[in-house]
């Protein structure tokens, strides 16, 4: 630019350095800006596509698995799948889906020990507190044990029986002299197997397991529950009811 | 330059079949090979090596991870667990002894397809190629590495086509050959050797390896070039050439230094006066003008030794 008023010559191979790397350095810009937004958009995961037990949340999980499959050929079940272009998890990660083939729940976990980038984390030695996602009824008006009808095969296959679903008691207001026994999920003992999906014998599965983010576990933690802090406080948090002063009319009698 | 389309028509009548296909011999076993370790497991249930090319495990004691897809994750802010970072030293002390590109001409399941688009390109004496600089690879690389860290994932192997083809084979994934197809159809049609030598930042990045890499080709009989322009028809970076055969006056080392070559050994193939030869990087010495008795070529290939032993013998 002043190269002409001050005197240095200019030398035309540095001009077309400049011009290369700016022409270059845009090109890989523009290059760059739709590999990220590819990237970020990997992220949306189909709900019925289940990420294998220890997973990472999806985000961290997209930093971390290589896509190598080694969790995949170490699956006894052909449970776990690589995901290929039209199977909608980002391209080459390892998923399943609980319709099709449910996760057997090995006691050793081979796809977690198989992992060697820890996207499957290794800390997780207990299969029982896998969190695959969550079984929940979602459709209460199909599912036949809501009908008053005695099904109970997603109770019966439930490698958590009678703790991560319970069948809860209740009258049946439509016959008047029957019971209607509904599965219950216990979220805090279910791990997403998906056994329940799997054997659920309706059509379409009245129970179905969802990503932990779509079935929000989590209280907020600004509610508080009035009767678990008092136990955990040993007593009631607050005084007992204030006596307040009797307001009459003078000389009234209660 | 005119590319020849067949160049290896003199270098056969001089040297014989054998020796003038040798390291495409050599190559394409390699790629079956390695090709064979991962697909003897799900086709006869006799397993070798587990997983893919971005990381493997051979025997249940290999681990092998690919060092670029490590980096990657780095830059998406996850730090890997103790396995993927030794399978990643091991690959990538490897690499540093046999020559980084190496990877691209004798493991990379997709060189055969950029080699089949060369070969045509040849034969159907295609002359169009788009411009392309080679050095746009590296920018490309940085846009990889860039798009890692501000997406937070392995951002290349949503859509590296070298993987995807691996594991199209390994897995069964039959879509992802689609992006080798895609590249086939450029190299052959838009630009000559247009994804391997240009754009892929896998090779890129193992090139950066290459620059210090021990094992080299090397051209120590740049005395006997006769110009036939054979080893610039075949090469798949030509410009790497240039340097190492043309240094005489200039006295540079005969040795192709730059981490663009992927020691394919197509020139060492296709040279007729047996110019080049496999060697190692900081053997600079040159052989004498040519000798009327030539050496066996294989007694070359084995050693760079023979260089001092044959000027002796003559």
């Amino acid at each position: 630019m002043s190269d002409s008023s001050s005197g240095i010559p200019r030398d035309p191979r540095r001009r077309k350095a400049l011009q290369d790397m700016t022409r270059f350095g845009g090109g890989a810009a523009v290059a760059a800006t739709m590999l990220t937004a590819f990237g970020v958009s990997s992220r949306a995961k189909p709900a019925q596509a289940l990420r294998p037990p220890g997973a990472l949340p999806e985000k961290d999980f997209l930093a971390a698995c290589v896509r190598c499959g080694l969790c995949v050929r170490d699956c006894p079940y052909d449970t776990l799948k690589l995901a290929d272009w039209a199977d909608g998890p980002a391209l080459g990660t390892p998923f399943f889906q609980a319709r099709n083939v449910p996760c057997e729940m090995c006691d050793t976990i081979p796809c977690v020990k198989a992992c060697p980038t820890g996207a499957l984390q290794h800390a997780l030695t207990d299969i029982a507190k896998a969190k695959m996602g969550v079984a929940v009824i979602t459709s209460r008006e199909t599912c036949l044990n809501l009908q008053g009808l005695r099904c109970d095969v997603c109770y019966r296959v439930c490698p958590a029986i009678d703790k991560a679903i319970t069948l809860e008691v209740s009258h049946n207001a439509r016959t008047t002299k029957h019971a209607i026994f509904e599965p219950v999920v216990h979220a805090e003992y279910c791990t997403g197997c998906g056994k329940c999906e799997k054997s659920c014998v309706l059509t379409e599965s009245a129970i179905k397991v969802l990503p932990i983010e779509v079935a929000a576990l989590k209280q907020d933690d600004h509610y508080k529950r009035g009767w678990e802090e008092k136990s955990k406080a040993g007593g009631a948090l607050v005084d007992a009811p204030l006596k307040l002063p009797v307001r009459r009319p003078e000389g009234g009698s209660p | 330059m005119t590319a020849n389309a067949r160049p290896y028509v003199e270098a056969r009548a001089q040297k014989g079949l054998w020796a003038a296909s040798r390291f495409l011999v050599l190559r394409r076993t390699s790629q079956l090979l390695f090709l064979a370790l991962f697909l003897s497991g799900p086709l006869l249930g006799v397993w070798i090596a587990k997983g893919t090319l971005a990381s493997s495990m051979t025997l249940g004691t290999l681990p092998l991870t690919d060092p670029f897809v490590l980096l990657q994750s780095l830059a998406a802010r996850h730090w890997p667990e103790g396995l993927s970072v030794i399978g990643a030293s091991i690959v990538l002390a490897a690499y540093l002894l046999f020559g980084g590109r190496t990877y691209c001409s004798w493991v990379c399941p997709l060189n055969p397809a950029a080699d089949l688009a060369a070969w045509l390109r040849r034969r159907l004496n295609i002359t169009f190629t788009a411009k392309i600089r080679p050095e746009l690879r590296l920018y490309f690389v940085g846009a990889v590495l860039a798009a890692s860290v501000l997406s937070g994932s392995i951002a290349w192997e949503l859509i590296n086509p070298v993987t995807a083809l691996h594991r199209a084979l390994v897995f069964g994934l039959w879509f992802g050959a689609g992006g080798t197809a895609a590249i086939f159809v450029f190299d052959l049609l838009v630009a000559r050797h247009g994804w391997c030598g240009h754009l892929c930042p896998v090779g890129a990045f193992y090139g950066q390896i290459g620059k210090v890499a021990l094992l080299r080709v090397t051209a120590d009989n740049r005395a006997a070039c006769n110009d036939c322009m054979d080893c610039f028809a075949v090469c798949p970076e030509p410009h790497v050439i240039s340097p190492a055969l043309r240094g005489e006056r200039s006295g540079a080392t005969p040795v192709i230094t730059a981490g663009d070559c992927t020691v394919c050994g197509a020139c060492i193939d296709v040279c007729s006066k047996q110019v080049f030869h496999l060697g190692l990087r900081g053997r600079n010495a040159v052989r004498p003008a040519p000798s009327m008795t030539a050496p066996s070529p294989v007694a070359r290939v084995v050693s760079s030794q023979p260089t001092v032993l044959e000027r002796d013998l003559s």
